[in-house]
């Protein structure tokens, strides 16, 4: 019975950080992927590079929320009561960039 | 389902830590509350960030080839242009390298904190250790690298900016900024500068964790949940500097 038990203890422990080191070298492999658009596609690209930068960024949060924080494997009405709320920030980016233009063409 | 009241009334008052005889969301009042303090702080970071956002976009942006960019007080400055600096490479242009290491060195501390949360898990009180310290050893050496580069900004480049009368200053201050227009410099100081006072209050609370660990605090008590508490804050700081470095550095 005993014995079992460490075995199965065992094997959790490296699937477990088998998971983690994948993640890593998912956020590490994602990270240099950015590194290589910054220095090859040009700056003229403007809107097509930070499309790809904010996507890259998305994926890279969601890998540390889900697996190293561990949210994905919480309680769903958890993962909801912190994401939902999220709501609020993609408003404030909508509302500060339209009032950003608006600067912009008082200004110049 | 088939529990009738007087069940449950009998059930809380048994085990009840929460009034209702189990955690809400199966997590526990620690746990939760973390993850509650957590949000509020993401919006702290989502108003400067999208501030930034705001001012940058108010400002005239730079037309022109990269390889012809020069500083001005007149438009935003391309990032990697000004974060080229490496330590004991004086004068060699490396855009985002150091910036990337420090990205490096973030990412891999939250891993080595999974890993001390896992070997929590296991009541494994050695892996612990090992982990955690090496959380502290990323944590510290991310807040040098932070150190130093902002020492680099407020002295700035030999060749310096220009005021509007002539005279020649370098670096950057919450008056003067070399490299652009103030308000990049200012915004320069508070984003990194707040990321950096939770990564120095991350340190701190990873290292109390540690000394509770080292003197058996936590195998006493049966569990190693604060480890997992604490890495929770420690990922979030990691999280934060994945917008940061997008944000502020890249875009």
């Amino acid at each position: 019975m005993a014995a079992s038990n460490v075995e199965e203890k065992r094997h959790e422990h490296t699937t477990n950080t088998k998971v983690i080191w994948r993640t890593f070298w998912i956020l590490f492999a994602i990270t240099a992927l950015e590194f290589l658009v910054a220095f090859t596609l040009p700056h003229d690209y403007k809107v097509l590079r930070i499309a790809i930068f904010i996507a890259m960024t998305i994926v890279k949060a969601f890998y540390i929320v889900a697996e190293f924080m561990h949210l994905k494997h919480e309680v769903k009405t958890l993962a909801w009561s912190i994401l939902i709320p999220m709501i609020f920030v993609v408003w404030l980016i909508i509302a500060l960039l339209v009032e950003g233009g608006s600067v912009f063409q008082v200004r110049y | 389902m088939a529990t009738t009241s007087a069940e449950v009334l009998q059930d809380t008052k048994k085990r009840s830590i929460w009034d209702g005889g189990q955690s809400p969301f199966k997590a526990s009042y620690g746990k939760l509350m973390m993850w509650f303090f957590l949000l509020s702080d993401a919006f702290t970071f989502s108003a400067l960030l999208i501030s930034y956002g705001l001012v940058r976009y108010s400002h005239m942006s730079y037309s022109g080839s990269v390889e012809n960019f020069t500083f001005s007080q007149e438009y935003w400055p391309i990032p990697e242009k000004v974060f080229e600096a490496v330590p004991f490479l004086h004068g060699v242009p490396l855009p985002l390298v150091f910036v990337g290491i420090m990205t490096f060195i973030l990412i891999a501390s939250s891993v080595t904190m999974v890993l001390a949360v896992e070997a929590g898990h296991r009541m494994d009180r050695k892996g612990v250790e090992k982990w955690l310290l090496w959380t502290l050893i990323g944590g510290i050496t991310f807040l040098g690298c932070q150190a130093w580069e902002w020492s680099h900004f407020i002295h700035g480049t030999e060749a310096g900016g220009m005021l509007a009368d002539g005279t020649i200053f370098t670096g950057a201050n919450l008056q003067i900024n070399q490299y652009g227009p103030p308000t990049f410099a200012a915004f320069f100081f508070f984003i990194t500068g707040f990321h950096g006072t939770h990564v120095l209050s991350g340190v701190i609370l990873n290292f109390v964790v540690f000394y509770n660990a080292v003197v058996g605090k936590y195998e006493e008590r049966g569990h190693y949940e604060m480890v997992e508490k604490a890495g929770l804050y420690w990922h979030f700081v990691d999280l934060v500097w994945v917008f940061v470095f997008t944000f502020f550095y890249l875009v």
